[in-house]
């Protein structure tokens, strides 16, 4: 696997959409024809080169590339974005859409990011060393498909609106979330390691929840159905078994209708 | 000798009035007086002869003061703004005419601006909702002619929409409601005992921050399954009370506002209740309307969402496509991140109404604001360009909070020499032409 690597030399003023900064994007190219790859500010488009030190020449295909990113992304959007294949890591952290639309490879983000990260994320290994902002793995606006396969973690905490629209793949995250987590859930697995606040679950369909923490206030929707010993994410515990968004619709498996359901630790 | 227009249109309100009578002088120059408006509306065909309107544009000069310049050095000095600048703001819309968008979009689609409308403080969260699942919705002809349940959720018309009571949802006698009120069920959903909350039969005392809970409650009931004791401070013996009798009507509407666009959770709180909506139709008719505040903010949705899909907050920067995401393309956090270089504001006051840092953000920049008034935002502006009142001295086209376009009535003569939003919108594109054609400002 060939390295590119690339050190921030100039902030933005405003924000650098970085589209191109993904290993589809790089594959097949040398360090000089990285540089001359194209990033939008605002309606100016400038150079990668501008931009970024760049050292290293890309790997013959996506599969074959690592980035390494250095110096300050805090205004830095898309990085690793529609990525298929691959390897990321940014040491530092990112602005908005950061491993949106993912499918493949892996991208490692060894700080914060901001919202929209991981949107409709569709696969490969996505992991966040510090907090995610909102909407993380949820749908694009007016979309009902959000994150649909791939392992995405979070070591820090998310905020409000994470996983809406969720259709399958898993998210681990270890700290606590904000309002509305898994609204509109049609698949999937979410575990959180830490306290959700409000709202958990709201108008879910399919899929699992599992909470290690505490939830402020449980939808009314929800109706206890029992304790299951399981093991997740390594951990081996008792979770009360809930049912639910009673107040959504469900489909029919069978004749018998499948419900979401929603795992609390005991 | 004074003579009467009637079947005028309101310019206040998205209720939209169109039963109004002014009278105006002989010289088609003052308005006289104002029949059939609410007091709001009143007040707005009144601000057309109040004394110290600016009548020309003015520049900010570098102590600070304003200095009257001519419309031509405005247009020219906001066209080398718009030329330069790699990401504008171009925020408001919601007074003027939709002819006058059409034009300013034209603009943005050059200038790669960015074009927001007041919805991204008002019922933003709402058209999220609808982008997530839909609305099902109707008229309020429909509303007057055949609602028997009507739900007013975190809205108050009673002062924000003054008229709406009488004309469309309380009071009126219609086709198949000609009992009037004696006929409807009045629902009121709210935190507080509001003024709409007295004109009503049933008024439901919800906890602050608890109506997404309440309305999952609700769709709970209908499906007939279990509550716990109570939701949001409703007993669950109240849910399943008031559940019934909406079944049990003809036709139903849930009217909502700011109560659900702007607590806790906000679009989750419209998806919410639209998707109650849609579960009512299982059992009878029922259909549900944002009661949008600003006058023509429905038509700047309409025509944004018709040209270019979204309906706010519509980023043209890569100029061949339109994105749009509510956080990162709405006005206050392109203002708070510091994502723009320059702002250009049309017929609405952002000023009054945008967090303060985001207008402290908005202040060193660049801007140019086209309002008839003086107002928050022109005290800000580098660039006041004066227009005539659309609605009173011009017409144009504009959207009732239902969707349906009305076109308004020139009522007065704007003052001598003063230009539309139109005129002045074509001047700024012409010239924007011109500064590209030469390659940049
Ligand atoms: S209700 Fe609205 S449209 Fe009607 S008169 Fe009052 S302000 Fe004007």
């Amino acid at each position: 696997m060939e390295t590119v690597t690339l050190t921030v030399k100039q902030v933005p003023d405003l924000y650098l959409e970085c589209e191109n900064v993904n290993p589809d994007a790089f594959a097949g190219k040398t360090a000089e024809q990285i540089a001359k790859m194209g990033a939008y500010q605002g309606k100016e488009i400038s150079t990668l080169g501008e931009f970024f030190t760049i050292a290293g020449n890309a790997g013959a295909t996506a599969a074959d590339t690592k980035i390494v990113i250095n110096g300050d992304c805090t205004k830095m959007k898309y990085i690793g974005a529609k990525m298929t294949a691959g390897e990321v890591v940014v040491n530092s952290a990112c602005d908005m859409y950061t491993g949106s639309w993912m499918k493949g490879g892996k991208l490692t983000v060894n700080g914060d990011v901001h919202s929209f990260c991981a949107l409709a994320m569709a696969g490969g290994e996505f992991t966040i060393n510090g907090n995610a902002g909102n909407y993380l793995g949820a749908a694009y606006r007016g979309d009902w498909r959000g994150m649909s396969g791939g392992v995405l973690r979070v070591k820090g905490n998310a905020g409000s609106d994470v996983a809406s629209f969720m259709t399958g793949g898993t998210m681990i995250i270890d700290g606590d979330v904000d309002i509305h987590l898994g609204t509109h859930m049609e698949g999937g697995k979410i575990i959180l390691k830490g306290n959700a606040n409000r709202r958990v679950g709201g108008q879910l369909v399919k899929g699992e929840i599992y909470v290690f923490g505490k939830i402020n206030v449980m939808m009314p929707g929800y109706k206890p159905s029992g304790e299951v010993d399981l093991e997740v994410d390594g951990t081996k515990a008792t979770f009360i078994d809930y049912t639910g968004d009673l107040g959504e619709r469900h489909p029919k498996r069978k004749g018998a209708t499948v419900y979401g359901h929603l795992f609390m630790k005991k | 000798m004074p003579k009467d227009v009637t079947d005028v249109i309101c310019p206040f309100c998205g209720t939209l009035c169109d039963d109004v009578v002014v009278t105006v002088s002989d010289d088609n120059k003052t308005i006289l007086s104002v029949k059939n408006a609410c007091a709001i509306g009143a007040e707005k065909f009144n601000h057309q002869r109040l004394p110290g309107r600016v009548k020309r544009p003015r520049m900010r000069q570098p102590d600070g003061t304003y200095k009257e310049v001519s419309y031509d050095e405005a247009i020219d000095w906001t066209a080398k703004m718009l030329v330069k600048s790699r990401k504008t703001l171009m925020y408001g819309w919601a007074s003027t005419s939709c002819q006058a968008m059409s034009i300013g979009h034209e603009i943005a689609e050059k200038v790669g601006g960015i074009v927001d409308n007041c919805a991204t403080v008002c019922h933003g969260s709402s058209l999220i909702a609808i982008e997530d699942v839909g609305v099902p919705s109707c008229t309020l002809g429909e509303v007057k002619n055949r609602a028997d349940r009507v739900i007013f959720w975190g809205c108050n018309p009673a002062h924000a929409h003054p008229r709406h009571m009488s004309r469309y949802s309380i009071f009126p006698r219609g086709f198949f409601t000609v009992k009037g009120h004696k006929g409807r069920k009045i629902y009121c959903v709210d935190c507080r005992y509001t003024d709409t909350a007295k004109c009503a039969d049933t008024f439901i005392q919800v906890q602050q921050g608890f109506d997404y809970e309440l309305l999952d409650a609700f769709r709970t009931a209908a499906r007939g399954e279990a509550l716990p004791d109570t939701v949001g401070g409703v007993p669950k013996e109240k849910i399943y009370e008031v559940v019934e009798e909406l079944k049990g009507g003809r036709f139903g509407i849930i009217f909502f506002g700011m109560g659900l666009t702007h607590t806790m959770g906000r679009n989750h709180n419209i998806d919410e209740a639209i998707c109650l909506t849609r579960d009512m139709n299982d059992f009878t008719k029922f259909v549900i309307m944002a009661m949008r505040g600003h006058w023509n903010v429905t038509g700047s949705g309409q025509v944004l969402g018709w040209q270019y899909g979204f309906p706010y907050a519509v980023d043209l920067s890569r100029r061949d496509q339109a994105r749009h995401q509510t956080g990162e393309t709405t006005s206050v956090d392109l203002l708070n991140r510091n994502e723009v270089e320059a702002c250009f504001y049309i017929a609405t006051d952002p000023g009054a109404h945008f967090p303060i840092n985001a207008m402290i953000s908005s202040s060193k920049k660049p801007t140019v604001t086209i309002d008839p008034h003086i107002n928050c935002t022109t005290e800000i502006s580098d660039v006041h360009i004066p227009v005539a009142m659309v609605g009173v001295e011009v017409g144009g086209c504009a959207y009732r909070m239902d969707n349906v376009p009305i076109e308004t009535r020139k009522v007065v003569e704007p003052p001598e020499g003063m230009l539309t939003d139109e005129e002045v919108l074509t001047k700024i594109n012409n010239r924007v032409d011109e500064l590209l054609a030469k390659g940049g400002a």
